[in-house]
């Protein structure tokens, strides 16, 4: 396999730099897809994948070199991703990390799925990630826990950890999520990885396994802003199945990264500075910070007065969504089904009782409990109110700054079963990434650096629909440093 | 009734909506089809699919709220209705609770003593259908066919306004006809597209609160809507009176044994947990869509009963009958403004031997065997005496038979009435000179033999001779 | 406040979630400890403040009346655990 003139191998490149090589003729798609199967082969012990689809990625590769040959391109041609196990994938196994759905072959393709396929796209596999995408260290999938490629006791964080360590690893290029409350900032926070969430609405949710339908957003996890960009460019826009897309004209995300920081407004969040942050994390967020005020970027600092009740919140809201959105899941038309039911109720307690692990029980259960009788006022209406008190204190915001900066998480990554114990520490995980998702506000995380040799995150939010002003200035960081670049020892 | 009891109805109808695809789904509403044939992944409940809204399901429920002078919402929210059951295959219906499409409204009903007497409409509000349960041929198994789960229903709940099942089966004949003539549901009860749950208490008569209600669910028909209720009725008067006490419940009625008695599948107490589906957004009406669907509004049964009676000068129990259904009504205005007969002849036409002909053979009015225009072109010929009210029947009956139209019959059948005078005195001297006994006891004062004497005559002309003219004839010769 | 194992277990069954019994102490903490942290909530003055059920203030698009879904019934019940004769088969209903 030939190196690229700067002296990259093919599996450090970027989805840019692969797509330069491929028009270029220096390989193909299927000299680049076997060289990557054969690395996710080399690292399954990092547990990052549910299920490898060799040969789909090859018939797609050949696909993609014929379609190349022809001239008929699309601009992922021949390009290798993976999906996270919650998105739909016709004739593949799509099992959301659980049980329940341990056997269950999707009948169609999610949209993103299928945007990304037509785009030319090449499938390697589908990623463990928490079961239902309910975690924040991917320790509740039914597959195991992820193993963090810069240290393999550590989690990748969750609950796209799956993606985020498979692209940490250099085992594939690019990689989508879904971020509910930071499923995809914070695992890739952690592992030195750039992760977008989209706008609420921005791509379609058809085909993607529910779990909080008002905050679930698909998103892709990379390694520059520039990648993001350009598969954002190909998933977003409205879908006419799902109802909550969109209608909004797609910009051209790769163009607009080029857009320099001179004048940009930064919002810096004082409540985001507090003694919940790692000092060591803080610094290096400061540093960033530094960085982009050098550039010529101005530092605000401003107020989010309800920000400390995002979570709270959120573990109202999601529960209650996921309560009822996870109650298909009865052993009838599709899933796990007990053994022997001695009658209906025996078939569905006994059913899920089994095919749900204890945090997806712990979640249906407190959104059972929020939504019933004598309980909705008190919590779900309430937190639907402090939820537009939230939403209210970003307006407010966006109108004095254009991105509001800060940490991603509030640690490095942590240690494989350090968190499990008390449910409320691991939501704390998400303290700074959660106010986006019940905003509905665009977000992205970059590598800002290390602390203890550990990667540490830079997030950017911005307001609705302006993925590519934070694009454009994370994409503008990446381009006074070389953060991204660096990759785990074992993996280079 | 009990004197001492009132009786209070409220009524919770399902009508289904009468659109090609379902509420959510593009999957197709058409009745019969082999189970699950019909049940797309959406209506499946399959994992990341989602509801997308039939804009169709919206312009009906707004028609009927219009056609029952209600509020139509600005805005309306869908929420989810949380239980697990086997035939929702969800675990949750989506329907509406807190912002209905439909608002307060109103019709009107005869009450018992005949007085027009108006029933409030509390709202109307859309909904998805479940599927249904198959019991039988499984063993120890039932079957879940999901064909019918995501079919368009409105459900209007009425204000506990009916006093007896009586009104209570007239307020479902008016929502049941309100329907139909708007067109947003072919109202079809043994396929279940029209159905009824009923909330049914007693109170001691004078009494403000009102009593422990009972809710008869799944009536399918207007006759057991009637036999419930009085079942439920009595049953509750019994219990109270017996020093029982009525409890909240739901009850199915069993038409076999015409009795009520309680679902064992809803003892659990319901915990449904509403609240605003995060999968579909707040529908969203505005004025000029309003008036768009207003445009579209047919005469009412009301106003078409109240117009039948001034227009057409007709009795109002035969402008009810006739307005009941729209395609009747307007089978009867085109005969009555084709015909020369006139409209209660008209009228009297469509509502028997019309009526019992189409009955008798299961037709709706709509493929009548016989056209308006032709039932017209008959009229014409009684009015203007060609033929007698006995022979056209027989023209009718024949007409039904394709045999042609009312003069293609008349002609090939001679069936012309005898109407020259002096033709018929002949046969009347004939008929005469054949009974001398009759005519003595006919002068001698028995009157009654005048029908004996007509008779004699129509029959000896068979049927043809015009009754009036024979009559006034006879009466003169032995007069 | 924390639960009582009376309404966790009540929580379940309307959840339909089998408990195991080694696991309800467990579950009691747990739910009780969530219980607790979001009850910070009920401090908030939200007098006035509208409830948000969305992200966006968007309004419901509507869809066609067309019949789109082929019957693919065959495919989709691949993946069901019991079927015959085209029904899915659960335990006997009783109404």
């Amino acid at each position: 396999m030939t190196a690229d003139p700067a002296g990259l191998a093919l599996h450090q490149r970027t989805l840019s730099e692969l797509a330069w090589g491929l028009t270029k003729g220096d390989f193909t798609s299927r000299e680049l897809t076997e060289l990557l199967l054969g690395r996710v082969a080399q690292h399954e012990s990092l547990n990052a994948f549910i299920t490898v689809t060799a040969d789909v990625a090859l018939e797609q590769a050949d696909r993609a070199d014929r379609a190349r040959t022809r001239g008929v391109a699309g601009p992922l041609n021949g390009l290798p991703i993976v999906h996270k196990d919650l998105f739909c994938t016709k004739g593949v196994l799509t099992t959301c990390g659980s049980n329940i759905l341990s056997h269950f072959v999707s009948p169609y393709d999610a949209t993103v799925v299928e945007r990304m396929a037509e785009a030319g796209a090449v499938m390697l596999g589908k990623t463990n990630m928490d079961e239902f995408a309910m975690g924040s260290s991917n320790e509740t999938s039914f597959y195991g826990p992820v193993m963090n490629p810069w240290d393999t006791k550590l989690s990748p964080g969750g609950s796209s950890g799956g993606s985020a360590a498979a692209v940490a690893a250099r085992l594939v290029p690019a990689a989508t999520g879904t971020d509910t409350g930071g499923s995809i900032r914070q695992p890739a926070a952690l592992t030195g990885t750039v992760g977008l969430k989209p706008t609420y609405g921005r791509v379609s949710r058809y085909g993607m396994v529910a779990f909080a339908s008002s905050l679930d957003q698909a998103g892709v996890i990379t390694r520059s802003a520039e990648d993001a960009a350009l598969l954002l460019r190909v998933i977003a826009g409205i879908d006419r199945r799902d109802s909550t897309s969109v209608d909004h004209p797609v910009p051209d995300y790769v163009a607009g990264i080029s857009k320099p920081v001179k004048g940009l407004r930064i919002g810096v969040v004082r409540q985001h500075f507090d003694e919940g942050l790692d000092p060591l994390c803080a610094e290096r967020v400061k540093t960033s910070l530094d960085a982009l005020n050098e550039a010529g970027a101005s530092l605000i600092e401003i107020d989010l007065p309800s920000i400390g009740l995002s979570v709270p919140t959120y573990y109202v809201v999601a529960p209650a969504e996921c309560s009822s959105n996870l109650s298909r899941f009865d052993g009838v038309r599709f899933g796990h089904r007990s053994a022997d039911p001695e009658d209906l109720l025996d078939l569905y307690c006994r059913s899920r009782g089994e095919g749900f692990g204890a945090e997806v029980k712990r979640r249906i259960m407190t959104g059972t409990y929020v939504l019933s009788a004598g309980y909705y006022d008190a919590y779900y209406l309430k937190a639907q109110k402090v939820r537009q008190l939230i939403s209210q204190d970003f307006k407010n915001a966006f109108e004095r700054v254009d991105v509001i900066a800060g940490p991603t998480a509030p640690t490095t990554a942590f240690a494989i079963g350090e968190k499990t114990d008390d449910p409320i520490t691991m939501y704390l995980n998400d303290i700074y990434t959660i106010g986006a998702n019940l905003a509905g506000l665009p977000g992205i995380s970059v590598p800002c650096g290390f602390a203890t040799g550990l990667p540490v995150g830079l997030q950017l939010v911005g307001p609705h629909f302006a993925e590519e002003r934070i694009l454009a200035c994370a994409h503008q960081y990446q381009q006074l440093t070389d953060w991204h670049k660096m990759a785990p020892e074992d993996f280079a | 009734m009990n004197g001492k009891w009132e009786v209070v109805i409220g009524l919770e109808v399902h009508t289904q909506l009468a659109t090609n695809s379902k509420i959510f789904s593009g999957a197709s509403t058409a009745y019969g089809a082999a189970p699950n044939t019909q049940a797309c992944l959406v209506d499946l409940g399959y994992p990341g699919v989602l509801p997308v809204l039939n804009a169709e399901v919206v312009r009906m429920a707004v028609k009927f709220g219009l056609a029952v002078n209600a509020k139509v919402a600005s805005r309306s929210i869908f929420a989810r209705k949380n239980y697990f059951y086997p035939d929702l295959p969800k675990g949750y219906q989506i329907s509406q609770y807190e912002l209905p499409i439909v608002g307060h409204g109103e019709l009107f009903i005869l009450d018992d003593n005949g007085n027009e007497k108006r029933i409030g409409i509390t709202r109307a509000h859309l909904e998805e259908d479940a599927g249904k349960s198959v019991h039988e041929g499984f063993g120890e198994h039932s079957g879940i066919d999901l064909n019918r789960a995501g079919t368009p229903l409105l459900e209007i709940v009425s204000e506990p306004d009916m006093r007896s099942a009586r009104e209570a089966v007239a307020y479902m004949r008016k929502i049941h006809t309100i329907v139909r003539y708007l067109e947003v549901s072919d109202g079809n009860m043994q396929e279940g597209s029209f159905r009824c749950d009923a909330n049914v208490s007693v109170r001691p008569r004078g009494q403000k609160e009102l009593g422990t209600r009972a809710e008869l669910k799944n009536l399918n028909s207007f006759r057991f809507v009637e036999k419930a209720i009085n079942f439920e009725i009595d049953r509750q008067i019994a219990l109270i009176e017996d020093g029982g006490e009525v409890v909240q419940e739901t009850r199915l009625y069993d038409s076999d044994k015409d009795e009520t008695r309680p679902m064992r599948s809803k003892e659990e107490a319901n915990d449904y947990r509403y609240f605003p589906d995060p999968d579909l957004l707040p529908v969203e009406i505005d004025d000029s869509f309003i008036e768009a669907v207003r445009k579209t509004l047919p005469e009412l049964p009301d106003a078409k009963q109240q117009r039948f009676t001034n227009q057409y000068g007709l009795k109002t129990a035969d402008a009810e009958i006739l307005t009941a259904s729209r395609a009747v009504s307007d089978y009867f205005e085109q005969v009555a403004e084709a015909t020369t007969a006139g409209p209660q002849v008209a009228a009297n036409w469509v509502i028997g031997d019309l009526s019992a002909l189409l009955n008798k053979e299961g037709i709706e009015i709509k493929s009548s065997k016989i056209g308006a225009g032709a039932l017209a072109g008959l009229l014409d010929r009684i009015a203007d005496t060609t033929i007698s009210g006995k022979i056209a029947k027989d023209v009718f009956e024949s007409m039904w038979t394709g045999e042609g139209s009312a003069d293609e019959i008349i002609a090939a059948k001679g069936l012309t009435q005898i109407t020259d005078t002096s033709a018929l005195e002949s046969v009347v001297d004939a008929v005469i000179a054949a009974n001398p006994e009759q005519v003595a006891e006919f002068r001698a004062g028995k009157g009654k033999l005048l029908g004996f004497f007509v008779g004699q005559v129509m029959k000896e002309t068979g049927g043809k001779a015009n009754p009036g003219q024979v009559n006034r004839i006879i009466k003169q010769k032995l007069g | 406040m924390p639960l009582t194992k009376l309404e966790v277990q009540h929580v379940a069954m309307l959840a339909r979630l089998q408990l195991e019994d080694r696991d309800v102490d467990d579950v009691v903490a747990k739910l009780s400890r969530i219980v607790e942290f979001v009850d910070q909530l009920q401090a908030v003055a939200t007098d006035n403040v509208l409830p948000m059920a969305h992200p966006l203030n968007m309004s419901q698009r509507l869809r066609a009346d067309d019949v789109t879904e082929p019957n693919q019934r065959d495919f989709v019940q691949q993946n069901a655990p019991s079927t015959k004769e085209g029904y899915y088969l659960v335990p006997k209903v009783l109404e």
